[in-house]
Formats: C-alpha cells, structure tokens, sequence
C-alpha cells in the first residue's frame, strides 16, 4: 500500500495539523509501511462478525437527573490561553 | 537505617508501629531522588512542598490511630493523571503548561487514604510508544543500566520504583504501557480489567483500550494499591459497578491444581530473545513445582492482533486528541489571525512527531471511503480476539507469556523504526483488546542483566487469581529482591 505526499496532506489538513514538506515526505513513507502492515487483517474472514467497540458490552449509563454543583467559569477557563469576560477567546471567524 | 528502599507494606507496618514517621520516610525518598534523578529522570515536576505537608497530615492520621494501608505512603504519578494543582503534561509540549483544577477520581481514592504524592513522572508523550524515548521533555534511563530505555509508555512510573524514588506508582496501560516497563525494570505491574479502575481525570489516549494500574516492588503492594484505587465511579461511564474484592486476601493460597494455559502462537512467534525465553521456561517449572497444571492454548487470531490494534488505537487517538486547539488549555500560537491557522500552528508546534503520525493514521483510518477497510475490519477482528481469550479461559485459568520478546532497547534503537517498535507489543495487546487484566512479575535477568517479566493474564474482573499467582511465584524466587546499582 502506498499513500501519496498529498493524501497525507489532505489528511493533516482533516486533522488540523501542518507538516512540512520533508515531514510529509517521511510520514508518506512511514505511514505506508505501517499500512501496508495493517492490510494483512484482509486475510481474516470477518464475514457476519459483529464489530467490537467496547471490550466489555456496556449499555449506556444514565443517572438520575438531579443538579450536581459544576466547576463554574473561573475553573473552567482557568488554563486558557486567551479570555474575557467568562469566555474563551478565538481569532475572529465572522466578518 | 534507609528508609526510601522499603516497600509499601513494609512501611506501612513501621508506620503504624511508630518506628518511622511519614516525614522522615517522604524525605528519605526525596533525598533520594536528588541523589539519583539526575542520572536517571524520571521526574517532570516535583512536588516537594505539598508531599511534605501531606506527610505530616499522614503523621497527624496516625498518631491519632486512623492510618489506613496507604497513609504515609510516597508514590509518584504518571504524568497524564490529573492533578489538583500540580503541573500534568503527557509529557508534551501542548500541555507544557497545564495544571488541572480537579483530581483524578484515583488521585482523590489515594488522597482520601493519606498517601503522599511525590511528583509526576515521564512517559511516552500521550502514552504513544515503548520506550520512554517520545517524552517532549526528557529521555528516561533504566535504573539497571543507564544505555537502555525504561521501557515505555509508564518508564518513568517503572524506573522511579526500581530506583527507589518512590515506593510505588501510578501508570495506565493501553497496549502494554504498565507491564512492558514493569517487564524491563524489574517491578510488578498490573493493567486491571477494563472498567475496574475509573478513568476520570485520566487524559484520554484510547478510551476504548486505556486502563490506570499500579506498578510496584512486590505483588503485595500491587494488592494494596489496588485496594485503594478499584472500583465503580460515576464519573466514568465506562466503569463497572462489580463487587471489588480484598485483593490482599488470596494472595498465599495454593496454587495447586490451578490450570495455565500457554498459548502456544505466542511461543512460536519469531524473534522472542533467547534469555527470555530461557527465564519463561524456569519460570514455567517454578509454576509446575507449585502444583500448577500446564495446559496446551490455541489463541489462532494472535497474529492479528498488533494489527488490529494499530488501526484501533490510533482512531481513537485522532479523535480524543483533537480537544487540544488551543482554546481551552495548553499552548497556543498567538500570532495567527485565522482560526483553522491557529489550530494548525498550535497543534503541530505542541504535538512531538510520534503523536503526530498517530494522529495521520488515525484520522486516515477514519477517513471516508477507509473506514470500512480499516477502522470496521480492526473492530471485526477485535470480537475473534475476545472469542479466542473466552475460548481459551475454559480450560484454564491464567495465561502465561513473556511480556515482550526482548529486554530493554538501547536509547536511540528504535526512533527511526516505528513498525518494529509496535511489533514488540505483542503479548501485551491482547489483554487490552479484550478487556482483560494482565500482571508483569520479575521472572529473571538476561546475560547483561537487564529484567525480564513474565506476563500473567486472567479472566475478566479476575485480578485476585493473577495476583495470587504472582505472589506464590514471587515467594519462590528472589529476582523481586534484586535492586539495580545506582
């Protein structure tokens, strides 16, 4: 299996990461490897096997609906690069 | 008399007797790691102030006779577990800064029984690797010879035990990260069942694999801190509301009549070092000379297995690392003017290169139009792991391998080859496919004396039998009471 320097680049931009070109480069060639590694699960055959997600089968965990005391805002922004007035802060992303 | 080489319950007793206070004994062991940290780092942040104030409360606890079997007791932290106001970076650069305003649910089980929290210690960044080498920070050595690696993710967790620069730790295990390093420093590790030890406030590498257990000098004190940190949490929707048992309690029973599988494709896996070969076999009629049975196992997907895992663990790692944006904690690049700019910069300036390309095969993985090929065909062949290991276990009631295949790399052996890296994690993960616990317990040395574990796994939620076994092995042998010279 071979990935290309541009399949990694579309997927670093899907993962919100940027590489340089001798980075692609390598992990083009790494990525491969490992994928080509991966493919021998295409000797298995799978066909009707249920898909694990959870090694444990676990049903969804509710709880009863009552009001627990949150962190509030000062905890919750605590470790924030950038705030104001109790909110986290972004570059502007509207015109 | 020396005080940091003691263990847990070794200490504990000459706590509560009042031969030692838990100052003395804490300040033992951070004399201790001023002496010999330096040598082999395997601390990213002390916590001197507070351990000593925590020693003194532990004083004050027992004095007034309500000391329980951790009060007074020195650990260090795997620096990925949450920590009330005390530095916690995954040992990356993203993270740099970070200091949570909470405890993890295992941080508070410890504080609750007065435990002293030493420092947090160095791993694989985000857990991701073997051998310590991808900490954004620093390169841990192996205490029994400073050329080799600790192993990895838990090696700072493993080495500050070895060391004596703590009496025990706290590491998590995702493929193998608390037994393999446990395995190569000569500790015991445990990785419990999937959902006996709550994961709240554990930063999430993959949710559906990661488990907190204990590494320490004896399966004694494997046993009490598993006491300690056990148990079903709200806070995790993934624990398991499951009776916990006294794991002290069953510790010396016989072993006779008990059945261990060997499974025979892990024996005949190529490239299992001689040594340890060697040491698993004398190990094996340790077992037998206690009255084990060995039974012939068939685990026929093992080879699979590495794999599967390599599809599933990185998927979930590209999807729970993207929280790190820089917007609500850890670095940021303040340059950029553009949000997706901002994200970019942020994340690859703060992820080192090893998460970085997890990060790419995860998120190809998942991709549209690969997700059917990969991520659904893993999950597929995770269900035929798990019916292998239900298979195996009715007829019998442990497995037995060597933890990894070789002794402890050289520093710099593997970096540039991470397919060979992920490779020697084959015996190791299986168990976390399954959801079932595995131990790591010292079964012998090689001819350069570097440690080799054996690997103990069990049945779903059956850590007792696990540890009882460990702990007929270990009083049969003397490799626990070895301590590397530093």
């Amino acid at each position: 299996m071979k990935i290309s320097a541009k399949e990694v680049q579309n997927v670093a931009e899907l993962a919100r990461l940027e590489l340089d070109e001798a980075l692609t480069a390598k992990l083009a060639d790494q990525i491969g490897s490992i994928l080509n590694y991966v493919d021998t699960l295409k000797k298995v055959d799978t066909t009707g096997v249920p898909p694990t997600n959870h090694a444990l089968s676990l049903s969804n965990a509710f709880r009863e609906d009552v009001v627990v005391p949150s962190p509030g805002t000062d905890k919750a922004l605590a470790n924030a690069p950038l705030k104001e007035n109790g909110c986290f802060v972004v570059p502007k992303i509207v015109g | 008399m020396t005080l940091y080489n003691l263990s847990i319950h070794d200490a504990a007793e000459r706590l509560r007797k009042k031969e030692i206070s838990s100052r003395e004994l804490t300040l033992s062991v951070l004399e201790r790691i001023a002496k010999t940290d330096t040598k082999v780092k395997a601390y990213i942040t002390l916590n001197e102030d507070q351990a000593l104030a925590q020693a003194d409360q532990a004083d004050q606890a027992i004095s007034k006779g309500i000391a329980r079997p951790l009060t007074g007791i020195p650990l260090s932290i795997k620096d990925l577990i949450c920590t009330q106001g005390l530095l916690t970076t995954c040992a990356s650069k993203i993270l740099e800064n970070f200091v949570p305003t909470y405890d993890a649910t295992v941080i508070e089980k410890l504080k609750a029984q007065g435990a002293v929290i030493l420092g947090k210690v160095n791993m694989d960044e985000f857990a991701m690797g073997s051998t310590t080498e991808h900490s954004g920070f620093k390169i841990t050595a192996n205490p029994w010879n400073l050329d080799h690696t600790p192993g990895g993710s838990s090696g700072g967790s493993a080495a500050s035990v070895a060391a004596d620069m703590c009496l025990g730790s706290l590491g998590s295990d995702t493929g193998g990260s608390i037994r393999q390093p446990a395995s190569h420093c000569s500790v015991v590790g445990l990785k419990p069942t999937y959902g006996r030890v709550s994961r709240y406030g554990l930063v999430a590498f993959a949710s559906s694999l990661d488990q907190i257990g204990p590494l320490t000098k004896n399966v004694k004190d494997c046993a009490l801190m598993m006491n300690a940190i056990a148990g079903y949490d709200p806070k995790d929707s993934t624990s398991v509301n499951e009776c916990v048992p006294d794991f002290t309690a069953t510790l010396t029973q016989s072993i006779k009549g008990k059945k261990i599988g060997i499974p025979r494709e892990y024996f005949s896996t190529e490239g299992i070092d001689p040594d340890v070969k060697n040491s698993i076999d004398q190990a094996l009629d340790t077992l037998k000379s206690l009255g084990a049975q060995c039974v012939d196992i068939s685990l026929p997907h093992t080879p699979y297995a590495v794999a599967a895992y390599y599809v599933i663990a990185p998927s979930e790692a590209s999807s729970n690392l993207a929280r790190f944006d820089g917007v609500k904690y850890g670095i940021r690049d303040m340059e950029q003017t553009e949000l997706v700019d901002m994200y970019k910069k942020s994340r690859s300036r703060g992820f080192g290169l090893e998460v970085q390309r997890r990060i790419i095969i995860g998120t190809y993985a998942l991709s549209s139009g690969y997700y059917d090929a990969y991520y659904k065909k893993a999950s597929q062949v995770r269900t035929l792991i798990i019916r292998d290991f239900k298979a195996a276990f009715e007829s019998c009631d442990i497995l037995i391998s060597p933890v990894s295949p070789s002794p402890a790399s050289i520093i710099g052996q593997h970096s540039e080859d991470p397919l060979k890296m992920y490779l020697s994690d084959i015996f190791t993960i299986s168990a976390n496919m399954a959801g079932i616990p595995g131990l790591s317990v010292p079964c012998g040395f090689n001819q350069m004396g570097l440690p080799v574990g054996l690997h103990l796994m069990g049945r779903h939620f059956d850590e007792a039998t696990l540890l009882n076994v460990a702990h007929c092995f270990e009083s049969a042998t003397d490799f626990h009471t070895k301590r590397p010279s530093l």
